[in-house]
């Protein structure tokens, strides 16, 4: 093949260098040129969602497993108003996606065309960086510039809008170069004098603790191996935040558990009263640090982080790190090695977290009569721990529970939707999770409410043979919305119902998946197993207690050392003000 | 364009006081800073938005803009920023200016000083008689040019710093101001370093 092609061919060709494998998307108008190409090529398999959104999630649910970008093919138009959710929601937890959108062709730009939108416009602050081509010559090597930009540095969401004319003239095709952007240069080392003087900090800790975040899946297997080993070699706590989880084993004893609003009494008290706070790859956001004037307010603070802007944007840190976590722990081990490995004892620091410890947080009232809501991820986690498991979660309290109760002994392998909360992020991302791992199971955990959201992606995982397990956690409520009801708004409960529900089982069946109902916790262990063991995608409707509560929880505005453990703490415990928050 | 949150009464500000989004909680008690940033970009088409966008969306203020093309043949446009905020906010801008693609330098010009700063404006002033002598001699006083004359009309151009220009425009405010055109500060390090 010569080097002139079309745009269209183009994007196949320059996909095809970047290593993908795998697309999300949906035809239209715009992009038919493209879809072409698809047609006719090997090497790229093209998965086609329901939705737009979806395609972005699923992307997003790939790319979270993999640790490569997920690719997503809109048109233009509705096609990429649809996908802005899920770019901002990559965004929000530094997911590099690749988002290629069709646009009508560059002499009715402007005209109010038939589907067109100011697409760069409306997702400019959406993406991490997006691009208008309007000359196939430029096309091939926007393409690669923008897979670097979507995968080096904090990753995130790009975006390249090409118009249908410049699919269908020649271009020049070029192949990656390899060259240094010219102003884009994320800095990967971090300054050594700075890693001095952490590792100073940290030979003098007497109360300890890691905090670590997504930073460090993004940094990839070198990190979350290195942050094992310093931390076991140090034996300090290690705690995590939503999007960190796995990459410290949840079965380590080291590990305290997640923590911020929802997060354990233990780590959350240890972050309250450390003296040397080690961030790894975390970016102190509300849901973490609760009132920010009274957050540890006695420790030291390192900060590793690749994005300088996320340093002292909420709260002021003494050392700041710019750099990678993968080459920052490894030259902060080498210094702490050569320095001598030198500690302070811990035990004491440790007597006191594990008391903490023995309050055991997450402890609820069982029930034998319904099925609480804890007790079905405990027992979701007893019977699929021994797989190659992987979880998505819808967002709500369910979302909570399974950050709670699920157990992540590897990275890559919890995808949720953080930064942005997206309800309706779970079944695509499933989707996009079964895609790149055809042998794992893969299980969204959800909300009645939230499946409902982007539950058409259910016919996606029929049509590629899929098998994703939907496991509701059916309480019949906007439960999360619910709690707040109750807690902060004097218990009026306005619009928090989920009325006129499907028949969940019908509805599978509908799709062409199965149904499972489970009311009775003596039935559930086999109504797991019976999902588990079904070669297809399952809908399972677990109807749990309808008004438990999601504890601890640190109400918005308090601070640590405030935590609600349980509805006998929470009488009065909220105040107006809080109410203002969210 | 003036975005960040001003509480509007007690309650709210009590509350907001406690938000964890609002960063200046403890940056209330601290003062708030005037900053002017150099910032060299690609010019390519949308950057200002992005620029713009930033600003905006993050709740920053611009207290004045200008960008023009530097270098033709590098396409790199500088644009200058006058804004302020708390210390914490300023480091926010220039980092979060600093980490966009098409972002090639940012060079906080107050901190790296002693800096240089000018701006222009076009000043339009319509009277007679005594006014009209009295505006030509104060025209002098600011070394300000005659850019067009009528019989009933001038238009002056003065340039220099934004308080001399604002000290013009009120000596002119009695004497026939019509219309005030201004071109926002440009700004450059004194001595031999380039940014
Ligand atoms: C797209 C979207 N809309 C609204 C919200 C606000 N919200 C957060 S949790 C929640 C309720 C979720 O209900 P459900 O999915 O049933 O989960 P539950 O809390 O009951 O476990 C709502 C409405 C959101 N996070 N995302
Ligand atoms: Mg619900």
């Amino acid at each position: 093949m010569s080097d002139i092609m079309t745009g269209a061919q183009i994007v196949v060709k320059a996909l095809k260098d970047q290593g993908v494998d795998t697309i999300f998307g949906y035809p239209g108008g715009a992009v038919l040129p493209i879809y072409d190409e698809i047609f006719q090529q090997e090497g790229i398999k093209h998965i086609l969602v329901r939705h737009e959104q979806g395609a972005g999630h699923a992307a997003e649910g790939y790319a979270r497993t993999t640790g490569k970008p997920g690719v997503v093919l809109v048109t233009s138009g509705p096609g990429v108003t649809n996908v802005v959710t899920a770019l901002q929601d990559a965004l929000m937890d530094s997911i590099p996606l690749v988002c290629i959108s069709g646009q009508v062709p560059t002499f009715l730009i402007g005209n109010d065309a038939f589907q067109e939108a100011d697409t760069v416009g409306i997702t400019r602050p959406c993406t991490k960086h997006n691009w208008l081509v309007k000359d196939a010559e430029t096309l091939a090597p926007t393409i690669h510039e923008a897979f670097q930009v979507a995968t080096t540095g904090r990753p995130g969401p790009v975006l390249i809008d090409i118009p249908k004319n410049v699919q269908m003239t020649n271009g020049t095709y070029q192949r990656p170069t390899g060259k240094p952007h010219k102003s884009y240069r994320p800095r990967v080392k971090g300054d050594l004098d700075q890693i001095t003087r952490a590792v100073e900090l940290i030979e003098q800790a007497q109360k300890p603790v890691f905090y670590t975040g997504g930073g460090v899946v993004n940094s990839g297997p070198a990190a979350t191996q290195l942050l094992r080993e310093f931390a076991r070699s140090t034996g300090f706590p290690v705690t995590s935040t939503l999007m960190g989880l796995g990459c410290y084993p949840a079965s380590d004893k080291q590990f305290l558990g997640m923590l911020g609003m929802h997060g354990t009494y233990e780590a959350n008290l240890t972050m309250h009263d450390c003296d040397v706070m080690i961030c790894v790859g975390a970016r102190f956001d509300d849901r973490i640090t609760g009132r920010t004037d009274a957050f540890s307010p006695n420790s030291r603070k390192i900060h590793i982080d690749i994005d300088p802007s996320s340093i002292n944007k909420n709260i002021a840190v003494d050392v700041p790190i710019i750099g990678d976590v993968a080459h920052v722990l490894e030259d902060m081990l080498r210094v702490w090695k050569a320095r001598g490995r030198k500690k302070q004892s811990v035990a004491a620091w440790w007597d006191q977290i594990e008391e903490w410890r023995s309050v055991d947080c997450l402890k609820y009232k069982p029930s034998k009569k319904t099925i609480k809501p804890q007790y079905a991820l405990e027992r979701l986690q007893a019977l699929t721990k021994d797989r190659e498991t992987y979880i998505t979660t819808e967002v709500g309290q369910h979302q909570m529970w399974a950050a709670q109760f699920m157990k992540f002994e590897e990275p890559n392998r919890w995808m949720t939707s953080g930064g942005l909360g997206t309800m309706g992020y779970g079944v695509p991302a499933a989707v996009g999770v079964q895609a790149a791992r055809p042998d794992g199971l893969v299980i969204d955990i959800a909300g009645e409410a939230s499946f409902l959201m982007t539950m058409q992606e259910m016919s996606t995982a029929v049509q590629y043979n899929l098998p994703i397990k939907i496991f509701i956690l059916n309480n019949e409520r906007l439960g999360m919305v619910r709690q707040w009801q109750q807690l902060l708004h004097g218990e009026r409960y306005s619009h928090s119902w989920s009325e006129a529900l499907p028949d969940f089982v019908k509805l599978a069946e509908a799709f062409g998946c199965k149904g499972i109902k489970c009311e009775d916790p003596a039935k559930l262990d086999k109504a797991i197993e019976e999902m588990i063991a079904y070669d297809g995608p399952v809908i399972f409707d677990c109807l749990v207690e309808k008004h438990e509560n999601c504890f601890p929880m640190i109400p918005s505005g308090k601070a640590h050392n405030e935590m609600l453990l349980g509805e006998a703490s929470t009488e009065g415990a909220i105040d107006e003000q809080g109410a203002a928050l969210v | 364009m003036t975005t960040q949150t001003k509480p509007e009464n007690g309650q709210k500000a009590a509350s907001l006081r406690r938000s964890a989004y609002d960063m200046s909680a403890e940056m209330l008690s601290q003062e708030i800073e005037r900053r002017v940033l150099a910032v060299t970009v690609d010019n390519e088409s949308g950057v200002l938005a992005r620029v713009i966008g930033l600003f905006s969306g993050r709740g920053y203020n611009i207290e004045s803009l200008t960008v023009a093309e530097v270098d033709h043949t590098g396409h790199i446009s500088r644009i200058t920023i006058v804004t302020s905020g708390t210390p914490m906010v300023l480091r926010q801008i220039v980092t979060q200016l600093d980490r966009m693609v098409p972002v090639h330098r940012v060079t906080d010009l107050t901190i790296e000083g002693p800096s240089l700063e000018r701006e222009m404006a076009l000043v339009k002033v319509a009277s007679k008689g005594e006014a009209r002598v009295e505006a030509l001699r104060l025209k002098d006083a600011f070394r300000a040019h005659v850019l067009d004359a009528t019989l009933e009309s001038f238009v002056f151009e003065v340039t220099g710093s934004p308080e001399k220009i604002d000290a013009f425009v009120d000596l002119m405010r009695p004497l026939g101001l019509v219309e005030i055109c201004r071109t926002g500060i440009i700004a450059i390090k004194r001595g031999a370093e380039g940014i």
